[in-house]
């Protein structure tokens, strides 16, 4: 296989590590929405009293 | 050990006599997907690659509904209740289970082979197949008696049997179809059939340790 | 609460190997002869796969932990350790069929026996969550994922195995995936990779683990105080 040029190959590059930094954030952003739920459970507890 | 396992082997046999649920359904499953496979690939007659996936493609498909039904009459009945208050322990019960499974399959096959090579088949069956046969059935039997039993746990069975039991079976379909593949060629004698048995050796003897180790864990209440 | 300890020096640990290791492939790691740019992704591609299956056996051993000792703590962690595989895993098959398209031509390629083992294995582990969370009683749910997880744990290998054996003599290698006869700067650059995605994903098995736990307390809370007369 001949080696691709670079600007053709920055393409899949890039998208490689983009799919990566996205896959991380996509599920920190998860984890943030389930703690911000407990977050808010416990805040509902708290003024219940 | 060996007394109990036969017992509820015995039971299962006579029950699957009586009441016909798992054999007659894998074999109808069986032969319809003969004729699906001709029309899908507008073929009369297969050999090589093609005739030994198709052939085992079919085998575990058809196997599906066999473990998806292994453990029903226990479950819907509330008859696994006596089987585990009775002596009998759970590698006798996994033991008569697979034992099973390994009956029906080979009573699908003694019909479904006949009827592939009647249907599909260009050149004729030969011996060698026999052993193929009976290495990926014990590899079946001891995964799907896991696999049941694993999914009678929970209210998914029918989900969960086949998206388990499939992927489990991609070393067993490649084993069993890279044997037989050289025995549909109708050229030559099999090459590489030692390898590939080798391969379904190992897994049949891990699957069998596997299920006897943790099945102790399952079906208790 | 002991999910969480250890967790903000793993978090700054991570960030900083995989600062580094990002900079050494993009300003230190030669190109590559043969496959030219393409080859970086083998960088984040390849840890990313060795860390997903070491997560898969994990959680298989973590698993039987949990069936010897009965303690649900270690089905969690099993069960976190599986959960944070899959996503790794996710990444793996995109990051692959990305590598795939840029050095073949095609977005799959079938005689990539490591791929294609790798497609598998995700396969089955996806059946986890169905299974899990089909069974209500939680003790039984524990145990049949334990099950579960020990069964696909050693089924890892052998569906290696099994793939390579059947590609091995169609197909010749010609990516080395071991790193084992990689130029030295290039190799250095894989293992601190590899040990930025080994610190990532114990970090986000922990976060996860701690989040899980908070939930499951909380729940336990609750409950108490619907009980309790006031």
């Amino acid at each position: 296989m001949p080696a691709l040029p670079l600007d053709e190959a920055g393409k899949y590059v890039a998208g490689a590590y983009v799919v990566f930094v996205a896959l991380i954030l996509i599920y920190v952003a998860i984890l943030g929405a389930k703690i911000a739920r407990i977050a808010r459970e416990i805040d509902e507890m708290a003024s219940e009293k | 050990m060996i007394r109990s396992a036969s017992a509820i082997l015995r039971k299962d046999l006579r029950l699957e006599a009586r009441t016909k649920e798992s054999v007659p359904a894998m074999l109808l499953f069986s032969v319809t997907a003969f004729v699906l496979f001709h029309f899908g690939l507008d073929r009369d007659s297969l050999d090589g690659e093609l005739a030994s996936g198709v052939l085992w493609v079919t085998l575990l498909l058809a196997s599906v509904i066999g473990v998806t039904r292994l453990f029903a009459a226990e479950r819907e009945q509330g008859g696994i209740d006596g089987l585990l208050l009775s002596p009998a322990d759970r590698t006798g019960l996994f033991l008569a289970k697979a034992a099973a499974l390994f009956v029906y399959l080979a009573l699908v096959e003694l019909v479904a082979l006949p009827a592939f090579t009647l249907l599909l088949l260009g050149p004729g069956l030969q011996p060698e197949l026999l052993l193929i046969l009976l290495l990926a059935n014990l590899g079946l039997a001891s995964v799907g008696a896991l696999v049941s039993a694993l999914a009678s746990e929970g209210r998914a069975r029918e989900l969960v049997v086949p998206l388990m039991l499939l992927p489990l079976l991609t070393p067993l379909l490649i084993a069993a179809a890279g044997a037989t593949e050289p025995l549909f060629s109708g050229d030559g004698g099999p090459e590489d059939l030692g390898r590939w048995l080798g391969l379904l050796s190992l897994y049949d003897l891990v699957f069998v340790l596997l299920s006897v180790a943790v099945f102790d864990y399952l079906l208790d209440d | 609460m002991t999910y969480a300890r250890g967790l903000k020096p793993l978090s700054i640990a991570t960030v900083v190997a995989t600062v580094v290791g990002f900079a050494l492939v993009f300003f230190y790691a030669p190109v590559d002869a043969d496959q030219g740019f393409v080859q970086k992704i083998f960088y984040v591609h390849v840890p990313m796969a060795i860390v997903a299956l070491c997560g898969f056996v994990a959680g298989g051993i973590m698993a039987i932990k949990h069936l010897r000792s009965r303690d649900p703590s270690w089905d969690m962690r099993s069960y976190v350790a599986i959960h944070m595989s899959i996503i790794l895993g996710l990444g793996v098959l995109i990051t692959g069929a990305i590598w795939a398209k840029a050095s073949w031509g095609h977005w799959w390629v079938w005689d990539e026996p490591v791929l294609v083992s790798f497609l598998v294995v995700f396969l089955l582990y996806c059946v986890y969550y169905p299974l899990r969370f089909s069974i209500e009683d939680p003790e039984r749910q524990a145990r049949a994922s334990s099950v579960f997880a020990i069964a696909a744990g050693a089924f890892v290998p052998i569906n290696f195995a099994a793939v390579r054996l059947a590609e091995s003599f169609t197909h010749p290698r010609v990516l080395s995936q071991t790193g084992g006869d990689l130029p030295g700067e290039m190799r250095l650059t894989f293992l601190v990779c590899l040990a930025a995605m080994s610190l990532l994903f114990v970090t986000l098995w922990k976060l996860e683990l701690t989040s899980k736990h908070a939930a499951m307390s909380l729940k336990r809370l609750r409950t108490r105080l619907a009980a309790a007369p006031s």
